[in-house]
């Protein structure tokens, strides 16, 4: 997709939720990436690596928890997956159901020293 | 070691400005739709047909987004209808803020409708709200059946799906049955239309989901 203005948009929300003293001592940032998210984690990696040496964060490492695409169906009462993506439980083959988790994009936590 | 909980959406700017702008669009009553697709599936000539059918009955204004060039919008410009041509410049898609600057030459209180084109992508629109109504994606039956499996975001995230060529239909590799369960296999609550915006066919029904959504 376009995982380089996403590295972008992650070093700001950094900036805005560490104190700027402390932008030295940023050591991680941790993400959660879901799998149908549109977003490759290992693309992110190389751009976050690639973006870091402009900013303050240059030690910075990235740790990407894949998130997995998850169905709540509304026949079985069960949460369920697909693993093609396709909003079919796996159980029962029915299409009435809601997204539960998988396309999402979080930064959840960074680390200082 | 010290840890700052964060948890915060990668794409909540995007989010944010996109709620600000779709409180504007509510504020003036304005219908609002993002159509994205991949290049060269129709989008524009669905348009062109569109505010033929429309031109007399509601005032519109269209955005175009491209990588490069004004085409889209000198296309657009022949019906007399406020256009804005954003180009990204290498860009894959749309976001909130581009939007918000291209308002700045609209009036809204003038329209009704608002129609965004996106640029030609069936990836990387998808993550992008804009603050419309309806994300509309279109998919040509020359592109193939497949392609809703192959990319599935664009269909989850879309609310109506709007098969274009099917005047092509008899020469092409194309089973449209099969290219509506796979969409709808991805997304159980799509609206589809089929459309050819050569022969005009179908665009009657889409121009009536149209009136029946704008605002009083």
């Amino acid at each position: 997709m376009h995982e380089l203005s996403v590295a972008q948009s992650i070093v700001e929300i950094i900036k805005e939720n560490v104190p700027e003293q402390d932008y030295g001592k940023v050591n991680a940032v941790l993400l959660e990436v879901g799998e149908f998210s549109g977003i490759i984690a290992d693309s992110l990696q190389f751009c976050f690596d690639a973006v870091k040496l402009e900013t303050p964060f240059k030690k910075a490492r990235m740790e990407i928890k894949k998130v997995p695409f998850v169905l709540y169906c509304n026949l079985c009462k069960v949460e369920t997956t697909n693993s093609n993506g396709i909003r079919m439980c796996d159980k029962c083959g029915g299409f009435d159901n809601s997204i539960v988790s998988g396309t999402e994009m979080r930064v959840t936590e960074v680390e200082l020293d | 070691m010290s840890i700052i909980t964060i948890e915060r959406k990668v794409l909540e700017k995007n989010d944010e400005l996109a709620a600000q702008l779709r409180n504007e669009f509510k504020k003036n009553k304005l219908f609002v739709i993002n159509i994205v697709s991949s290049p060269g599936s129709g989008k524009t000539s669905i348009l062109e047909k569109t505010i033929e059918k429309l031109k007399g009955k509601i005032n519109l204004a269209v955005i175009e987004g491209d990588v490069q060039t004004d085409l889209d919008a000198k296309r657009v410009e022949k019906y007399n209808v406020p256009v804005v041509q954003i180009v990204t410049n290498g860009g894959c898609h749309l976001d909130a803020k581009l939007v918000k600057d291209a308002l700045d030459s609209i009036n809204l209180s003038d329209i009704s409708f608002l129609v965004i084109e996106n640029v030609g992508n069936l990836v990387c629109p998808a993550g992008y709200d804009l603050g419309e109504d309806y994300k509309i994606v279109v998919l040509s039956t020359t592109e193939g059946d497949d392609k809703p499996l192959k990319y599935p975001k664009m269909f989850i995230n879309s609310s109506i799906l709007i098969i274009n060529k099917v005047d092509l239909l008899p020469y092409v590799n194309c089973n449209i049955k099969e290219l509506r369960d796979n969409a709808l296999m991805i997304n159980p609550d799509l609206k589809v239309f089929e459309t050819s915006a050569t022969t005009g066919a179908g665009i009657d029904d889409w121009c009536e989901w149209i009136l029946a959504n704008i605002k009083k």
